[in-house]
Protein backbone atom coordinates (compact mmCIF):
# COMPACT_ATOMS: atom_id res chain seq x y z
CA UNK A 1 0.00 0.00 0.00
CA UNK A 2 1.41 2.96 -1.24
CA UNK A 3 1.97 6.70 1.41
CA UNK A 4 -0.38 8.13 -1.26
CA UNK A 5 -3.71 5.48 -0.59
CA UNK A 6 -5.97 7.10 1.01
CA UNK A 7 -6.29 4.10 3.41
CA UNK A 8 -3.11 4.18 4.54
CA UNK A 9 -3.87 6.77 7.49
CA UNK A 10 -4.81 5.03 10.12
CA UNK A 11 -3.80 1.54 8.52
CA UNK A 12 -1.91 -0.93 10.67
CA UNK A 13 1.52 0.01 9.09
CA UNK A 14 1.23 3.74 9.38
CA UNK A 15 0.31 3.33 12.85
CA UNK A 16 3.94 1.15 13.13
CA UNK A 17 5.57 3.78 11.06
CA UNK A 18 4.64 6.08 13.45
CA UNK A 19 5.19 3.97 16.44
CA UNK A 20 8.84 3.93 15.43
CA UNK A 21 9.06 7.09 14.95
CA UNK A 22 7.89 7.78 18.49
CA UNK A 23 4.44 9.64 17.70
CA UNK A 24 1.98 7.03 18.18
CA UNK A 25 1.57 5.12 21.38
CA UNK A 26 -0.39 1.90 21.25
CA UNK A 27 -0.83 1.59 25.06
CA UNK A 28 -2.06 5.33 25.75
CA UNK A 29 -4.83 5.66 27.54
CA UNK A 30 -5.22 1.83 27.47
CA UNK A 31 -2.51 0.36 30.08
CA UNK A 32 -4.50 -1.17 33.24
CA UNK A 33 -3.02 -2.55 36.04
CA UNK A 34 -4.05 -5.78 37.25
CA UNK A 35 -3.89 -5.97 40.84
CA UNK A 36 -3.39 -9.35 42.12
CA UNK A 37 -6.16 -10.44 44.45
CA UNK A 38 -4.02 -12.06 47.00
CA UNK A 39 -1.64 -9.36 48.11
CA UNK A 40 -1.97 -7.98 51.43
CA UNK A 41 -3.15 -4.04 51.78
CA UNK A 42 0.60 -3.00 51.86
CA UNK A 43 1.89 -4.09 48.26
CA UNK A 44 -1.64 -2.68 46.92
CA UNK A 45 -0.34 0.69 48.03
CA UNK A 46 3.19 0.45 47.02
CA UNK A 47 1.63 -1.29 43.44
CA UNK A 48 -0.28 2.02 43.25
CA UNK A 49 2.01 4.63 44.10
CA UNK A 50 4.26 2.72 41.85
CA UNK A 51 1.62 3.68 38.85
CA UNK A 52 1.15 7.19 40.01
CA UNK A 53 4.45 7.74 40.06
CA UNK A 54 5.35 6.35 36.45
CA UNK A 55 1.95 8.38 35.51
CA UNK A 56 3.60 11.38 36.70
CA UNK A 57 6.93 10.96 35.43
CA UNK A 58 5.15 10.72 32.04
CA UNK A 59 7.63 8.16 30.83
CA UNK A 60 6.48 8.07 27.24
CA UNK A 61 6.79 11.76 26.67
CA UNK A 62 11.14 10.68 27.11
CA UNK A 63 11.02 9.13 23.61
CA UNK A 64 9.53 12.20 22.08
CA UNK A 65 12.39 14.33 22.61
CA UNK A 66 13.56 14.80 19.24
CA UNK A 67 17.34 15.58 20.45
CA UNK A 68 17.61 12.89 22.39
CA UNK A 69 16.30 10.76 18.93
CA UNK A 70 19.20 12.45 17.15
CA UNK A 71 21.94 11.78 19.61
CA UNK A 72 20.68 8.01 19.95
CA UNK A 73 21.12 7.96 15.85
CA UNK A 74 25.03 9.41 15.95
CA UNK A 75 25.77 7.27 19.30
CA UNK A 76 23.99 3.77 17.21
CA UNK A 77 26.59 4.93 14.56
CA UNK A 78 29.59 5.66 16.21
CA UNK A 79 29.10 2.13 18.47
CA UNK A 80 29.06 0.32 15.02
CA UNK A 81 31.97 2.31 13.81
CA UNK A 82 34.01 1.27 16.69
CA UNK A 83 32.90 -2.09 16.64
CA UNK A 84 33.65 -2.52 13.57
CA UNK A 85 37.14 -1.13 13.71
CA UNK A 86 37.61 -3.35 16.94
CA UNK A 87 36.64 -6.15 15.01
CA UNK A 88 38.85 -5.42 12.10
CA UNK A 89 41.98 -5.13 14.49
CA UNK A 90 41.39 -7.93 16.32
CA UNK A 91 40.90 -10.06 13.85
CA UNK A 92 44.39 -8.72 11.99
CA UNK A 93 45.60 -9.20 15.17
CA UNK A 94 44.54 -12.85 15.66
CA UNK A 95 45.88 -13.69 11.64
CA UNK A 96 49.14 -13.42 12.78
CA UNK A 97 48.81 -15.36 16.50
CA UNK A 98 50.73 -18.83 15.91
CA UNK A 99 47.69 -21.34 15.05
CA UNK A 100 45.68 -22.79 16.72
CA UNK A 101 47.13 -26.07 18.59
CA UNK A 102 50.86 -25.29 17.87
CA UNK A 103 53.40 -26.50 20.54
CA UNK A 104 55.89 -24.03 18.72
CA UNK A 105 54.08 -20.80 20.33
CA UNK A 106 56.14 -18.50 22.25
CA UNK A 107 53.46 -19.00 25.22
CA UNK A 108 54.65 -22.61 25.75
CA UNK A 109 57.95 -21.63 27.44
CA UNK A 110 59.73 -22.38 30.34
CA UNK A 111 57.29 -21.56 32.79
CA UNK A 112 54.83 -23.94 31.89
CA UNK A 113 57.80 -26.78 31.81
CA UNK A 114 58.91 -26.14 35.23
CA UNK A 115 55.12 -26.17 36.52
CA UNK A 116 54.75 -29.77 34.54
CA UNK A 117 58.24 -31.49 35.43
CA UNK A 118 58.96 -30.48 38.87
CA UNK A 119 55.17 -29.63 40.01
CA UNK A 120 54.74 -33.27 41.31
CA UNK A 121 57.68 -33.09 43.22
CA UNK A 122 57.80 -29.83 44.58
CA UNK A 123 54.06 -29.34 45.81
CA UNK A 124 52.83 -33.23 45.37
CA UNK A 125 49.75 -32.08 43.73
CA UNK A 126 49.12 -34.42 40.67
CA UNK A 127 46.57 -32.43 39.25
CA UNK A 128 49.03 -29.64 37.93
CA UNK A 129 46.94 -26.41 37.45
CA UNK A 130 46.10 -27.04 41.60
CA UNK A 131 50.01 -26.99 42.72
CA UNK A 132 50.41 -23.85 39.90
CA UNK A 133 47.21 -21.97 41.54
CA UNK A 134 47.68 -23.29 45.21
CA UNK A 135 51.08 -23.25 45.58
CA UNK A 136 53.74 -21.00 43.25
CA UNK A 137 50.95 -18.61 42.95
CA UNK A 138 48.86 -18.83 46.20
CA UNK A 139 48.75 -15.63 46.91
CA UNK A 140 47.17 -14.71 44.01
CA UNK A 141 44.55 -16.79 44.92
CA UNK A 142 44.41 -15.50 48.35
CA UNK A 143 43.85 -12.19 46.19
CA UNK A 144 40.86 -13.98 44.73
CA UNK A 145 39.03 -15.02 47.77
CA UNK A 146 39.53 -11.65 48.99
CA UNK A 147 37.94 -10.12 45.98
CA UNK A 148 34.88 -12.39 46.68
CA UNK A 149 34.69 -11.37 50.50
CA UNK A 150 35.01 -7.77 49.13
CA UNK A 151 32.10 -8.56 46.67
CA UNK A 152 30.18 -9.82 49.17
CA UNK A 153 30.64 -7.10 51.63
CA UNK A 154 29.63 -5.01 49.20
CA UNK A 155 26.10 -6.31 48.02
CA UNK A 156 25.61 -6.66 51.91
CA UNK A 157 26.02 -2.77 51.71
CA UNK A 158 23.76 -1.58 48.81
CA UNK A 159 21.15 -4.35 49.21
CA UNK A 160 20.65 -4.36 53.22
CA UNK A 161 17.76 -3.97 54.85
CA UNK A 162 18.12 -2.28 58.36
CA UNK A 163 16.29 -4.41 60.86
CA UNK A 164 16.54 -2.13 63.55
CA UNK A 165 15.98 1.29 61.65
CA UNK A 166 12.96 -0.18 59.20
CA UNK A 167 11.12 -3.00 60.96
CA UNK A 168 8.11 -2.71 58.88
CA UNK A 169 10.31 -2.84 55.63
CA UNK A 170 12.24 -6.14 56.48
CA UNK A 171 8.47 -7.70 57.46
CA UNK A 172 6.75 -6.23 54.00
CA UNK A 173 10.14 -7.80 51.68
CA UNK A 174 9.12 -11.14 53.80
CA UNK A 175 5.84 -10.93 53.01
CA UNK A 176 6.43 -10.20 48.89
CA UNK A 177 8.73 -13.21 49.50
CA UNK A 178 6.28 -14.94 50.11
CA UNK A 179 3.66 -13.78 47.94
CA UNK A 180 5.55 -13.62 44.62
CA UNK A 181 7.92 -16.12 44.63
CA UNK A 182 7.55 -19.98 45.06
CA UNK A 183 7.27 -21.05 48.55
CA UNK A 184 6.37 -24.91 49.77
CA UNK A 185 5.96 -26.35 46.53
CA UNK A 186 5.35 -30.03 46.83
CA UNK A 187 7.49 -30.58 43.45
CA UNK A 188 10.32 -28.48 44.26
CA UNK A 189 11.05 -30.11 48.24
CA UNK A 190 10.41 -33.45 46.64
CA UNK A 191 13.30 -32.51 43.76
CA UNK A 192 15.35 -30.81 47.00
CA UNK A 193 15.41 -34.04 49.08
CA UNK A 194 17.13 -35.61 46.41
CA UNK A 195 19.51 -33.56 44.55
CA UNK A 196 20.24 -31.33 48.11
CA UNK A 197 22.24 -34.16 49.58
CA UNK A 198 23.83 -35.13 46.06
CA UNK A 199 24.96 -31.83 45.00
CA UNK A 200 26.33 -31.20 48.84
CA UNK A 201 28.58 -34.79 48.49
CA UNK A 202 29.69 -33.93 44.68
CA UNK A 203 30.66 -30.63 46.01
CA UNK A 204 32.40 -31.66 49.05
CA UNK A 205 34.27 -34.63 47.12
CA UNK A 206 35.51 -31.92 44.14
CA UNK A 207 36.75 -29.65 47.15
CA UNK A 208 38.58 -32.74 48.79
CA UNK A 209 40.04 -34.13 45.46
CA UNK A 210 41.12 -30.72 44.05
CA UNK A 211 44.83 -31.61 43.88
CA UNK A 212 44.30 -35.14 42.54
CA UNK A 213 41.36 -34.81 39.95
CA UNK A 214 39.72 -32.01 37.85
CA UNK A 215 37.89 -29.37 40.17
CA UNK A 216 39.10 -27.58 43.42
CA UNK A 217 37.99 -25.05 45.82
CA UNK A 218 36.07 -22.94 43.16
CA UNK A 219 34.26 -25.41 41.39
CA UNK A 220 33.36 -27.69 44.48
CA UNK A 221 32.39 -24.33 46.24
CA UNK A 222 30.38 -23.46 43.79
CA UNK A 223 28.91 -26.71 43.82
CA UNK A 224 27.96 -26.60 47.80
CA UNK A 225 26.80 -23.13 47.39
CA UNK A 226 23.93 -24.02 44.76
CA UNK A 227 23.00 -26.91 47.02
CA UNK A 228 22.40 -24.70 49.75
CA UNK A 229 20.14 -22.00 47.73
CA UNK A 230 18.43 -25.39 46.47
CA UNK A 231 17.74 -26.00 49.88
CA UNK A 232 16.79 -22.44 50.64
CA UNK A 233 14.80 -22.30 47.83
CA UNK A 234 12.60 -25.30 48.18
CA UNK A 235 11.78 -25.19 52.32
CA UNK A 236 12.50 -21.32 53.46
CA UNK A 237 14.24 -19.16 55.22
CA UNK A 238 13.24 -20.60 58.57
CA UNK A 239 14.85 -23.87 57.91
CA UNK A 240 18.58 -22.29 56.25
CA UNK A 241 18.29 -20.12 58.78
CA UNK A 242 19.27 -22.70 61.96
CA UNK A 243 22.40 -23.39 60.35
CA UNK A 244 23.45 -20.42 57.85
CA UNK A 245 22.79 -16.89 59.21
CA UNK A 246 25.03 -13.89 59.40
CA UNK A 247 26.81 -15.12 61.87
CA UNK A 248 27.79 -18.32 60.32
CA UNK A 249 28.51 -17.19 57.10
CA UNK A 250 30.83 -13.97 58.57
CA UNK A 251 32.55 -16.75 60.97
CA UNK A 252 32.81 -19.19 58.33
CA UNK A 253 34.26 -16.61 55.57
CA UNK A 254 36.61 -14.68 58.27
CA UNK A 255 38.22 -17.68 59.52
CA UNK A 256 38.80 -19.42 56.52
CA UNK A 257 40.77 -16.28 55.15
CA UNK A 258 42.83 -16.11 58.08
CA UNK A 259 43.36 -19.47 58.19
CA UNK A 260 45.05 -19.49 54.24
CA UNK A 261 46.52 -15.74 55.15
CA UNK A 262 48.54 -17.78 58.39
CA UNK A 263 48.94 -21.13 56.99
CA UNK A 264 50.60 -20.20 53.59
CA UNK A 265 52.56 -17.01 54.97
CA UNK A 266 54.40 -20.02 57.27
CA UNK A 267 55.03 -22.11 53.94
CA UNK A 268 56.66 -18.75 52.12
CA UNK A 269 58.15 -17.58 55.05
CA UNK A 270 60.10 -21.41 54.95
CA UNK A 271 60.07 -21.91 51.88
CA UNK A 272 61.87 -18.89 51.06
CA UNK A 273 64.63 -18.91 53.43
CA UNK A 274 65.17 -22.45 53.10
CA UNK A 275 64.25 -23.32 56.34
CA UNK A 276 63.25 -26.75 57.75
CA UNK A 277 58.95 -26.68 57.89
CA UNK A 278 56.79 -29.38 58.58
CA UNK A 279 54.48 -29.77 55.59
CA UNK A 280 55.68 -32.01 52.97
CA UNK A 281 54.25 -32.89 49.70
CA UNK A 282 53.41 -36.74 51.04
CA UNK A 283 52.58 -39.29 48.57
CA UNK A 284 51.33 -38.18 45.03
CA UNK A 285 47.60 -39.50 44.73
CA UNK A 286 46.83 -39.73 48.56
CA UNK A 287 43.99 -38.00 49.62
CA UNK A 288 46.14 -36.27 52.48
CA UNK A 289 49.09 -35.19 49.86
CA UNK A 290 50.34 -32.04 48.51
CA UNK A 291 50.78 -30.47 51.95
CA UNK A 292 48.71 -27.27 52.42
CA UNK A 293 46.81 -27.43 49.37
CA UNK A 294 43.68 -29.91 50.40
CA UNK A 295 43.56 -27.14 53.04
CA UNK A 296 43.69 -24.51 51.10
CA UNK A 297 41.00 -26.12 48.78
CA UNK A 298 38.92 -26.32 51.90
CA UNK A 299 38.77 -22.63 53.00
CA UNK A 300 38.58 -21.88 49.11
CA UNK A 301 35.43 -23.97 49.28
CA UNK A 302 33.86 -22.22 52.33
CA UNK A 303 34.39 -18.74 51.03
CA UNK A 304 32.93 -19.71 47.76
CA UNK A 305 29.80 -21.52 49.18
CA UNK A 306 29.51 -18.96 51.65
CA UNK A 307 29.47 -16.43 49.02
CA UNK A 308 27.22 -17.85 46.49
CA UNK A 309 24.72 -18.54 49.33
CA UNK A 310 24.88 -14.84 50.58
CA UNK A 311 24.40 -13.38 46.95
CA UNK A 312 21.21 -15.07 46.79
CA UNK A 313 19.73 -14.26 49.89
CA UNK A 314 20.56 -10.63 49.75
CA UNK A 315 19.27 -10.52 46.38
CA UNK A 316 15.97 -12.24 47.50
CA UNK A 317 15.34 -10.75 50.76
CA UNK A 318 18.07 -8.20 51.89
CA UNK A 319 18.52 -9.91 54.93
CA UNK A 320 19.49 -13.27 56.71
CA UNK B 1 46.23 -9.93 6.75
CA UNK B 2 49.03 -13.02 8.15
CA UNK B 3 48.42 -16.60 7.35
CA UNK B 4 47.23 -18.67 10.30
CA UNK B 5 43.36 -16.64 9.24
CA UNK B 6 41.96 -19.86 8.21
CA UNK B 7 43.18 -21.87 10.97
CA UNK B 8 42.66 -20.00 14.49
CA UNK B 9 38.80 -20.49 14.50
CA UNK B 10 38.88 -20.60 18.26
CA UNK B 11 40.46 -17.13 18.21
CA UNK B 12 37.96 -15.73 15.61
CA UNK B 13 34.85 -17.01 17.56
CA UNK B 14 36.57 -15.39 20.60
CA UNK B 15 37.14 -12.12 18.70
CA UNK B 16 33.60 -12.33 17.27
CA UNK B 17 31.58 -12.34 20.88
CA UNK B 18 34.36 -10.21 22.23
CA UNK B 19 32.77 -7.28 19.44
CA UNK B 20 29.48 -8.64 20.15
CA UNK B 21 29.67 -8.01 23.82
CA UNK B 22 30.90 -4.54 23.34
CA UNK B 23 28.18 -3.95 20.75
CA UNK B 24 25.57 -4.91 23.64
CA UNK B 25 27.18 -2.97 26.39
CA UNK B 26 27.21 0.23 24.19
CA UNK B 27 23.83 0.02 22.19
CA UNK B 28 21.23 -1.78 24.97
CA UNK B 29 20.13 1.20 27.27
CA UNK B 30 18.63 -1.45 29.47
CA UNK B 31 20.99 -1.75 32.62
CA UNK B 32 20.24 -5.85 32.60
CA UNK B 33 21.44 -6.44 29.07
CA UNK B 34 24.58 -4.16 29.62
CA UNK B 35 25.79 -6.25 32.47
CA UNK B 36 24.91 -9.60 30.04
CA UNK B 37 27.06 -7.92 27.67
CA UNK B 38 30.36 -7.53 29.77
CA UNK B 39 29.56 -11.23 31.07
CA UNK B 40 29.67 -12.34 26.98
CA UNK B 41 32.51 -10.36 26.94
CA UNK B 42 34.21 -12.02 29.74
CA UNK B 43 33.16 -15.44 28.36
CA UNK B 44 35.59 -14.35 24.99
CA UNK B 45 38.26 -13.75 26.86
CA UNK B 46 38.18 -16.97 28.96
CA UNK B 47 37.68 -18.86 25.24
CA UNK B 48 40.79 -17.17 24.04
CA UNK B 49 42.64 -18.01 26.77
CA UNK B 50 42.01 -21.63 26.80
CA UNK B 51 42.45 -21.84 22.98
CA UNK B 52 46.07 -20.45 23.98
CA UNK B 53 46.83 -22.61 26.54
CA UNK B 54 45.90 -25.52 23.83
CA UNK B 55 48.53 -27.53 22.71
CA UNK B 56 46.95 -30.34 19.60
CA UNK B 57 47.03 -33.77 20.68
CA UNK B 58 48.33 -33.47 24.32
CA UNK B 59 46.48 -34.23 27.76
CA UNK B 60 45.01 -32.24 30.23
CA UNK B 61 47.61 -31.25 33.04
CA UNK B 62 46.57 -33.71 35.60
CA UNK B 63 49.69 -36.32 35.60
CA UNK B 64 48.60 -39.95 34.73
CA UNK B 65 50.60 -42.97 34.88
CA UNK B 66 53.34 -41.11 36.54
CA UNK B 67 54.61 -39.20 32.83
CA UNK B 68 56.24 -35.87 34.06
CA UNK B 69 57.22 -34.98 30.50
CA UNK B 70 56.12 -31.63 29.44
CA UNK B 71 55.86 -32.51 25.87
CA UNK B 72 52.82 -34.93 27.03
CA UNK B 73 50.83 -32.02 28.70
CA UNK B 74 48.97 -28.69 27.66
CA UNK B 75 49.91 -25.68 29.12
CA UNK B 76 48.52 -25.36 32.99
CA UNK B 77 48.70 -21.27 32.97
CA UNK B 78 45.65 -19.84 30.82
CA UNK B 79 44.31 -22.44 33.11
CA UNK B 80 44.94 -20.53 36.00
CA UNK B 81 44.39 -16.89 34.15
CA UNK B 82 40.84 -18.23 33.37
CA UNK B 83 39.91 -19.20 37.05
CA UNK B 84 40.58 -15.70 38.07
CA UNK B 85 39.27 -14.22 35.53
CA UNK B 86 36.17 -16.10 36.55
CA UNK B 87 35.78 -14.93 39.92
CA UNK B 88 36.39 -11.28 38.88
CA UNK B 89 34.00 -11.24 36.88
CA UNK B 90 31.31 -13.38 39.61
CA UNK B 91 32.39 -10.50 41.97
CA UNK B 92 31.95 -7.57 39.46
CA UNK B 93 28.76 -8.88 38.16
CA UNK B 94 26.89 -8.95 41.78
CA UNK B 95 28.14 -5.64 42.67
CA UNK B 96 26.51 -4.53 39.28
CA UNK B 97 23.60 -6.06 39.47
CA UNK B 98 23.28 -4.68 43.33
CA UNK B 99 23.77 -1.43 42.06
CA UNK B 100 20.89 -1.62 39.65
CA UNK B 101 18.35 -2.92 42.32
CA UNK B 102 19.54 0.14 44.28
CA UNK B 103 18.72 2.12 40.60
CA UNK B 104 15.49 0.46 39.96
CA UNK B 105 14.62 1.04 43.84
CA UNK B 106 14.75 5.06 43.03
CA UNK B 107 13.41 5.19 39.65
CA UNK B 108 11.70 2.40 38.95
CA UNK B 109 13.01 1.79 35.43
CA UNK B 110 16.25 0.04 34.18
CA UNK B 111 16.10 2.29 31.20
CA UNK B 112 19.90 3.95 31.50
CA UNK B 113 18.28 7.24 28.95
CA UNK B 114 15.19 7.43 31.19
CA UNK B 115 17.48 7.43 34.33
CA UNK B 116 19.13 10.24 33.15
CA UNK B 117 15.95 12.35 31.55
CA UNK B 118 14.27 11.51 35.14
CA UNK B 119 17.61 12.94 37.37
CA UNK B 120 17.88 15.82 34.76
CA UNK B 121 14.16 16.72 35.41
CA UNK B 122 14.30 16.23 39.13
CA UNK B 123 17.57 18.65 38.96
CA UNK B 124 15.86 21.45 37.09
CA UNK B 125 12.71 21.28 39.33
CA UNK B 126 15.25 21.52 42.36
CA UNK B 127 16.34 24.72 40.92
CA UNK B 128 13.36 25.84 40.16
CA UNK B 129 11.79 25.18 43.56
CA UNK B 130 15.34 26.79 44.96
CA UNK B 131 14.15 30.38 43.05
CA UNK B 132 11.10 30.40 44.83
CA UNK B 133 8.79 30.09 41.85
CA UNK B 134 7.56 26.27 43.04
CA UNK B 135 4.02 27.10 41.96
CA UNK B 136 4.64 26.45 38.15
CA UNK B 137 7.01 23.78 38.59
CA UNK B 138 5.30 20.07 39.00
CA UNK B 139 7.31 18.69 42.02
CA UNK B 140 8.06 14.76 41.53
Amino acid sequence: MSREDPRYAGSRWDKLARWRRGEYDPTAGRLELREPDFAPRDELQKLRKYAAQTERDDRYELGLDTRLRGFRRVYLAAAGLLAVFLAALLLVTVSWLPQFGDYTAPEHNEVARRYIEQGLEETGAVNIVAGMILDYRAFDTFGESCVLFIAVCCVLMLLRVDKEEDPHSMAAEDMSDRYFEPHREVILQMAARVLVPVSLVLGIYVVLNGHISPGGGFSGGAIIGTGLVLYLTAFGFERTGRFMNETTVKLLTVSALTFYCFAKSYSFYTGANHLSSFITPGVPGAILSGGLIVYLNICVGVVVACTMYCFYVMFRKGGF
Amino acid sequence: MGSSILTNFEEIASVLLFVIGMIDLLVQPNLVKKIIGLDIMDSAVYLFLAAKGYIAGRAAPIVTDGILDAAHYINPIPAGLVLTGIVVSVSVSAVMMALTICLYREYHTLNLDEIMMLLRRREADETLRLSGRNGEGTPS
